[in-house]
């Protein structure tokens, strides 16, 4: 019996410290890409890799600013579809959605979250850049566009479920219309929320690569109109990574490095204000 | 007063209205997906019915096109990453959730958290210049020399391959399982190990019989929806796999997925019927995906619905 | 109501936001497309133009020179070429989605009977495909006929000492291993120039496999890119696989003599690969799909093609087609003496010839652009 319970013990002992094992097993990647990525990156990084258009193959020098200029735009312009609808989808399903319609939308929703980004840029492709004949950084941006509108959704319609009933019972009580409570109360209270939300996806659809390869495509001048190809990071990153040039290698680390930097700035300023607003509450 | 009542009566369903029209633009994109994908499917399903599914040649010069390597390679790389996240993440999320000191807890889950945000290239990047020499020089001679005699670990030592391919996304799965799980354990009523506590179980038997049970769908949609990811991420895996069409036992030998052949592929279709091919490709991805997340939800679901008891939030 | 004020500043925050993010764009929008172009006009120049070109990854490096040569005498010229495949550079000249198109592999007639309007082949320059291979203690070229080339990629030779192999090199000491046949796993251009060498020289392989940019191959591990099989090569004693002529010399990997037409032994150079484009332009057709591969000639490696430019004769913008010529014609001449120092073959005198007489029917609304 004795040595029965030391088993037992010993065996609690060795799943838990298994459990840690894991742990720190998980880490190892992260602080390896975290390490690579910075030290090959690094020495990539210079005055002309933020002010220069890529040289020509083979030679060395030149920069990737049209790239970090394109993601930005990209991403700008994605944000500035996705945001308003993703927002009032998520208004629609938390304040007037009610029945088939709303649970239509709200599990297409999810359904459209999981739909993977590479079979959004062939759509995209398909319809946006075969009527125009062009590829373009509106396709681009329409391709990001369609991967953020879901998460905005659905992060706002839960961020506005968290505020209580009662704040709108109040508000409607005291004779203000729905608009006003939406905007006054509802809105109000869940901002930061939804702020945190909007900041994830954007750090979320930066890194996109795939949607990418047929919309935007690439260009090695700097962004021209909205119907022009585009440059972008991750694009850039994919196509140096491929070919047989190390200086190219070089410099897709260093794009890496900005790119994870630009994304996880953003992911952890994200994060913190969410946790700052919940420990506020 | 009747004025501003009726003005803001209007704006109501004014408001109502436009954020209406913002919902049906989601049914709208969903529609016009599954338009596009089904159009241009059309011609290949047409031509190979059945046989696409379970077709093992892909050969774009005779246009003869059978998904079966792609949906092997597709489901082969998912499963392995499954198979090295699924233990890890449990570990971590029982560690964090049940036995990490408190002032550790949060930092150990924003890091596993960080790796969710790194973008799926610049993991392809990693697993090109880092991962894959590696595999080749130590992993894989080592793999081979000890259990060669798998049919699992034969072949040259090529780095690029299904392991490869499985191991970057294990690494990339691994924050979604961890997350959910962690969310899942910590939702388990106290009163379940209090109970198994008092009884004179070890902490791991208590883990074991009262929490993981307890927990058992929640974890599973966990798991589920971690493969939906793997089953369709892309570029990370375009990078490592060694993109060909086969269907092999051997870890060692490379691959490609269904995303992966039309990340390769769709901008070079070599002619009408290759591109129809793709799009039935996608299709079948489409479907795939979609079934995967909606039995992950359906999980998680029910996890919810379990009345919460004495929740320890 | 005393959640009013506050109330009204948060929505008015909302509003800002978002106000500040549409405008962002709107400002992005509206400011890039004038912001980018000022930067490119210099002083008392002419606008700029904007020409994109998809396709082909082989001469990627050559175009990437021209582009950046011929800018230096036409600044307002911004020309844009993406290496995605050969395939895809067809693909996307028939839908009209680019200016120009780059492919290593001649439109098919199927292809060419899809396009909403007649397309030039312009031969831009000529490569070569090298066999490479990994044997240890090996120091001497090793010697293929077409019949034994095509029975290894068939995997019908699979040792090194098949006597096949032996009698052809009786002066080298061919190492008792498996032969492990390293290919291309994407859709390539160099693939399809070999391929379609061995569908000439081998019935078998005609039969069996064929010619394409990807072919299902019937044996062998495959490598990502000119790269990946040279990479692959290096690892695996024992492996032999082709890459593009450029790359394996400058990466000093060492390149299979195979016999050609003549009967004559011959390793793939600059001067071989001239050769087989002269063999071949003596039977050059009008419409330019010529194919290079198993050319005749006592000097022709058999392993050769030429690369294309494909564009529509028509054009539909004046300016776009103007600066499109003018760039061709440029490339035709001035642009072949950067060829020979980044390793490509320039076209051959009547080849110029016959193209140039192409460039010329390039035009718009029936004004051709070069007279």
């Amino acid at each position: 019996m004795v040595s029965r319970g030391l088993k037992r013990k010993l065996w609690n002992r060795f799943m838990l410290a298994l459990t840690v094992v894991a742990t720190a097993a998980a880490l190892v990647p992260l602080a390896s890409i975290l390490y690579y990525v910075a030290v090959r990156g690094l020495p990539a990084l210079n005055l002309d890799f933020f002010t220069k258009l890529p040289a020509a193959v083979g030679e060395p020098g030149g920069g990737l600013a049209n790239a970090i200029l394109g993601t930005i735009i990209l991403v700008l312009l994605a944000g500035a579809m996705a945001v308003p609808v993703g927002i009032l989808t998520g208004i629609y399903l938390a304040e007037f959605g009610r029945g088939r319609l709303a649970w239509t939308v709200r599990f297409l929703c999810d359904v459209l979250t999981g739909v993977p980004s590479i079979i959004v840029g062939i759509v995209v492709y398909s319809t946006v850049v075969l009527t125009m004949k062009r590829f373009s950084a509106l396709a681009g941006g329409i391709a990001l566009a369609i991967i953020m509108i879901p998460l905005v959704a659905r992060t706002t319609e839960e961020i506005l479920r968290l505020v209580p009933q009662s704040l709108r019972e109040a508000s409607l009580a005291l004779g203000a219309t729905r608009v006003r409570t939406v905007r006054s109360v509802v809105l109000r209270s869940a901002m930061g929320g939804i702020i945190t939300g909007v900041m994830l996806a954007t750090a979320r659809i930066a890194g996109e690569t795939a949607p990418l390869l047929f919309t935007a495509l690439n260009s090695r001048y700097w962004p021209g109109g909205l119907t022009d190809h585009i440059a972008s990071l991750p694009v850039y990153i994919f196509t140096y990574s491929t070919t047989p040039y190390e200086e190219l290698h070089r410099l897709a680390w260093g794009a890496a490095l900005i790119l994870v930097v630009m994304v996880l700035t953003t992911s952890i300023a994200a994060r913190l204000a969410a946790r700052r607003l919940n420990g506020g509450r | 007063m009747v004025g501003k009542a009726g003005r803001g009566k209007i704006k109501d369903t004014l408001f109502a209205g436009i954020s209406g029209l913002a919902a049906l633009s989601i049914i709208f994109i969903i529609i016009v997906m599954l338009y596009e994908l089904v159009v241009g499917a059309g011609p290949a399903l047409a031509r190979f019915g059945w046989d696409f599914l379970t077709g093992t040649r892909w050969d774009p010069v005779r246009e003869q096109f059978g998904a079966w390597p792609l949906i092997y390679g597709t489901l082969v790389s998912s499963f392995v990453a499954l198979a090295l996240a699924v233990p890890l993440s449990l570990g971590i999320a029982i560690y964090l959730a049940e036995l990490a000191p408190p002032w550790l807890r949060e930092p150990v889950a924003f890091l596993v958290e960080l790796l969710a945000a790194i973008p799926s290239v610049v993991y392809g990047l990693w697993g090109l210049f880092v991962l894959v020499p590696w595999l080749r020089t130590t992993v894989q001679p080592f793999l081979g020399n000890t259990l060669g005699f798998l049919p699992l670990f034969q072949g040259p030592p090529l780095g690029m391959g299904m392991l490869a391919a499985g191991l970057v996304l294990a690494i990339m799965i691994l924050p979604i399982i961890t997350s959910i799980t962690r969310e899942v354990l910590l939702a388990v009523p106290s009163s379940q190990r209090e109970a198994m506590l008092a009884l004179g179980a070890t902490r791991w038997e208590t883990i074991r019989m009262a929490v993981l049970p307890y927990g058992r769908s929640g974890i599973v949609g966990a798991v589920i929806l971690g493969l939906g990811r793997a089953l369709g991420e892309t570029m990370a895996v375009t990078m490592v796999i060694g993109n060909r069409p086969q269907v092999s036992l051997s870890l060692f030998h490379p691959g490609q997925t269904i995303a992966s052949v039309i990340a390769n592929e769709f901008t070079e279709g070599f002619n009408e019927m290759h591109l129809s091919a793709l799009l039935a490709s996608a299709l079948l991805l489409f479907v795939i995906t979609l079934l995967v997340n909606i039995l992950a939800r359906l999980m998680v679901w029910r996890m919810n619905k379990i009345p919460q008891g004495v929740s320890r939030e | 109501m005393e959640s009013g004020k506050p109330g009204r500043s948060i929505a008015r925050r909302v509003t800002g936001i978002l106000g500040v993010l549409v405008g962002g764009i709107l400002l992005a929008a509206v400011a890039c497309a004038p912001w980018g172009e000022e930067r490119r006009i210099e002083p008392g120049g002419k606008p700029p133009v904007h020409l994109l070109g998809v396709g082909a990854s082989f001469p990627y490096p050559l175009y990437s020179k021209w582009i950046e040569e011929y800018r230096k005498f036409n600044p307002h010229v911004n020309i844009d070429y993406q290496s995605i495949g050969s395939s895809g550079g067809i693909n996307n000249i028939l839908r009209g989605t680019v200016d120009f198109a780059g492919s290593d592999a001649p439109m098919t007639d199927e292809q060419l009977a899809r396009a909403p309007a007649p397309i030039f082949h312009l031969p831009s320059v000529a490569g070569a495909v090298a066999i490479t291979y990994n044997l240890p203690g090996v120091d001497k070229d090793l010697k293929l006929t077409p019949q034994v080339l095509a029975d290894i990629f068939l995997g019908n030779i699979t040792e090194w000492r098949d006597p096949e192999l032996t009698s052809l090199n009786p002066e080298l000491d061919l190492p008792d291993m498996g032969i492990t046949v390293v290919r291309r796993s994407d859709g390539s251009g160099t693939t399809k120039i070999f391929t379609e060498y061995l569908s000439k020289v081998s019935p078998v392989w005609a039969e069996r496999v064929g010619t394409g940019t990807s072919v299902e191959w019937p044996t062998g591990i495959g490598g990502k890119g000119n790269e990946g099989v040279a990479g692959t090569i290096k690892q695996i004693p024992g492996s032999i696989g082709y890459v593009e002529m450029a790359y394996a010399t400058q990466n000093g990997l060492p390149r299979a003599l195979i016999q050609n037409r003549a009967g004559r032994f011959v390793g793939p150079t600059l001067e071989t690969t001239t050769a087989a484009a002269a063999g071949a332009a003596v039977q050059m057709l009008e419409d330019m799909r010529v194919s290079l591969t198993d050319a005749p000639g006592e000097d022709s490696y058999p392993i050769a093609g030429y690369t294309y430019l494909l564009v529509y004769r028509d054009q539909h913008n004046q300016r776009r087609g103007e600066a499109l010529a003018h760039f061709l014609w440029w490339a035709l001449h001035d642009g072949q003496e950067h060829a020979r120092e980044l390793l490509y073959a320039p076209l051959p005198d009547n080849v110029v010839k016959m193209a140039e007489a192409k460039i010329k029917e390039i035009n718009y609304k029936g004004q051709p652009f070069i007279e």
